[in-house]
């Protein structure tokens, strides 16, 4: 017997030939960085109806890689903000001086990414004219905005006091003589610094996009790990080693974060996070996890040797390029594949139609 | 009229309880408007009598001067999907109205043998023969009979040539659009107050401030938001804003032909849409169900809902679709602790041993 007529969904599939509709897939190999025991990440045979294979929700419009050099830029810029402020107080010039020019080049090269971004960069300042706290960019905005502009002031007050400036302008270097102007402008930014390297997690976690979305408790630790990974490593490398204690130390509290959290995101979602571990996604991120561990254990290891330091600074700086790049991926294949928004709200309703039967017997 | 916020209610402080998601009862009055505002209208898609001829997307594209595109949404494409009579594929910037298309077929036991072509010797009909008792054959003709059209398309299959009635077609067609909902996941993520809520509940685009930074485009539930390439903006269906001003009906409910494009206030077409549900569920259509019409749906109701006939996915639409704002407060959380960590573990860093 066929399912009859009056049963719910009558036994109707898709007419004629293969039935593309309803797909029958299997989850290929571990996959995964070491392949292993990985029990959470193993997803039974997922059949879902879709119309025809077509995606259910758009793809995020962004430009790659544009936009995760965006949040890779923004975190080292903000963690770079906080090292400087500390630095300024502590009596480290080099270090103060090289994480306060991090930030201020990370934080300008973001504004323009953002910009060049848009569908319609003149009309950048639109971004502006309200304040919406339901809007992580409406937010992002006003965070970027004071952050970008107290450390590139910050950084402006170091270069007008250089020779070259100096020279023709003999006023400038007066004015930047007020060691008070360039702490406060450092303290000013490092306010924002946190908030800049997290709140692009949140960004693209409130989408529609499934792997982002189902994450949302965890990528904004990711991003605050790789974020000290990266502004860590970046003014480790550019620090006289006497004077980068710190950031060797923010680096590898920086990675210890970062894996913890994408381990997470990577084994604790089910179907979702799939995408983390397959194609490009799962190959930028098995890349970035050996990056970063290579550079961590470089800090580690040789961090108080020049050489040592700078390439372990380059190898988590490409460490946090690549999370992001393999993040932005991940949602970019889930947000592709119909089978990624269908099969979580399937299991949703399902779990809410058992819960009511349970109450209600 | 008081100001209109474009922000989400949550944060008007006039809903202390569905702030972010579930039921509004009067969405108007949350985004700002006046207690005079008029009522809340929406669309009434009732699938069970669309006839998928397209008129509504013609009339949408001419009434809206929408560029062509192709069911990949490519900009002055002509190209068949080749996956169905569906060259239209999916709502897009410059679709705002999509009819779906699925030809679903599904075997049929009947206690009468089946008929024969002439010259069909064919002897084995695929399907076990079965020893049917009476009560069993008539509870399946009565079944049978009572499904839409199915005296009709049981009797040829025109892709596997079988005749007879061991095998039955049907057509389902949808007209998709934009869902207005009372949640809006685009109008809630979008920075520059481009998109809004309308004094009649709709959510619309102003095309003159949209910056193009796309963040409507992913955080739609239904993929129903676009941007338009070549232009930057987005755009989507406004549910003919500028009809509704002038008390006109919107062009594709005024082009439909056989009424499952049903226009009104949202009120009356819930009535009526529930009133239709149970004359289908009285006729044996067991598998018709509203899709969009629960307030308490994780949107908080759909302005644009529908009658489908079969589950939501079948027609491309997402079975459980939730507003991604409603989880913003735990994000948000999220990411103040992170970024606390970052500046706990740098300040750590600078304490202790100098090294």
């Amino acid at each position: 017997m066929t399912g009859g007529v009056a049963t719910p969904g009558g036994g109707w599939h898709r007419a004629g030939g293969e039935d593309l509709t309803r797909r029958r897939r299997r989850r290929k190999g571990g996959g995964g960085w070491g392949g292993g025991n990985r029990e959470a990440a193993m997803v039974p045979d997922a059949e879902f109806t879709s119309y025809y294979g077509r995606p259910i929700i758009k793809s995020p419009t962004w430009k790659n890689p544009e936009v995760p050099l965006y949040f890779f830029l923004g975190g080292a810029a903000g963690t770079s903000s906080v090292i400087g402020a500390l630095a300024e107080f502590t009596g480290r010039p080099k270090l103060a001086r090289n994480a306060e020019y991090t930030a201020a080049a990370g934080a300008l090269a973001s504004v323009v990414l953002l910009i060049d971004d848009l569908g319609r960069p003149e009309r950048f300042l639109h971004m502006l004219r309200v304040f919406k706290p339901t809007s992580p960019l409406s937010i992002g905005s006003y965070i970027l905005s004071p952050f970008s502009a107290l450390t590139a002031a910050t950084a402006a007050v170091r270069i007008l006091r250089l020779g070259p400036v100096a020279r023709t302008v003999p006023v400038l270097p007066k004015l930047a003589a007020i060691q008070g102007l360039r702490k406060l402008g450092a303290v000013g930014a490092a306010l924002f610094g946190g908030p800049m390297a997290t709140y692009t997690a949140v960004l693209i976690a409130n989408t529609a996009v499934p792997s982002w979305h189902e994450a949302h408790e965890e990528l904004p630790f990711v991003f605050a790990g790789s974020a000290m990974a990266a502004g860590g490593g970046i003014t480790m490398a550019l620090t006289p080693v006497a004077e980068a204690g710190p950031s060797r130390k923010v680096a590898l509290t920086g990675v210890a974060v970062e894996l913890a959290a994408i381990n997470r995101v990577e084994n604790g979602h089910g179907i979702v996070s799939e995408p983390y571990h397959e194609g490009k996604a799962g190959t930028l991120l098995r890349a970035a996890k050996a990056a970063t561990l290579g550079g961590a254990g470089l800090t580690a290891l040789a961090g108080r040797t020049r050489l040592g330091s700078v390439l372990g600074g380059a190898l988590l700086a490409t460490g946090s390029v690549l999370t992001r790049m393999g993040v932005f991926e991940a949602g970019m294949a889930s947000s592709k594949d119909p089978k990624y928004v269908v099969v979580p709200q399937r299991e949703r309703l399902a779990a809410l139609q058992a819960q009511v039967h349970s109450v209600t017997p | 009229m008081t100001t209109v916020s474009s922000a989400s209610p949550a944060f008007t402080g006039r809903d202390p309880d569905n702030r972010l998601y579930g039921p509004l009862p009067d969405v108007q009055a949350e985004s700002g408007y006046a207690d005079d505002h008029p009522a809340r209208v929406g669309f009434f898609t009732d699938t069970s009598v669309c006839i998928g001829c397209k008129a509504c997307e013609v009339a949408c594209k001419e009434w809206n001067s929408l560029p062509m595109d192709d069911s990949h949404g490519v900009r002055d494409k002509i190209g068949l999907s080749g996956m169905s009579y569906d060259n239209t594929g999916m709502l897009s910037a410059n679709t705002w109205r999509h009819v779906a298309f699925i030809e679903q077929s599904r075997a049929v036991d009947l206690p009468m043998p089946t008929h024969r072509r002439p010259g069909d010797d064919r002897q084995d009909t695929g399907l076990p023969a079965d020893p049917i008792t009476n009560g069993q054959a008539d509870s399946l003709v009565t079944a049978q009979t009572s499904v839409l059209n199915a005296e009709a398309l049981s009797e040829y299959d025109p892709q596997t040539g079988q005749s007879g009635a061991d095998k039955q077609i049907r057509w389902l067609m949808s007209s998709d659009v934009c869902k207005h909902c009372t949640h809006a996941g685009c109008l809630d993520v979008c920075p520059t107050g481009a998109l809004f809520r309308t004094e009649f509940g709709t959510v619309v685009v102003q095309g003159d401030i949209c910056n193009g930074c796309g963040y409507c485009v992913p955080a739609c539930p239904y993929g129903v938001i676009d941007q338009r390439k070549d232009d930057g903006r987005v755009f989507k269906c406004t549910l003919c804003y500028d009809r509704l001003t002038d008390g006109l009906m919107p062009a594709c409910a005024t082009a439909c032909p056989t009424e499952s494009i049903q226009f009104g206030n949202l009120d009356e077409l819930q009535a009526r849409a529930d009133a239709r549900l149970e004359t289908l569920k009285g006729q044996g259509v067991e598998t018709a169900r509203l899709y969009g019409r629960d307030e308490n749906d994780g949107v908080g109701g759909a302005g644009a809902f529908f009658l489908l006939l079969d589950e939501p996915e079948v027609y491309g639409l997402p079975p459980d679709p939730v507003v991604t704002t409603r989880d913003l407060p735990s994000m948000w959380r999220a990411a103040a602790a992170g970024a606390a960590l970052i500046v706990g573990a740098v300040a750590s860093a600078f304490v202790g041993r100098r090294r």
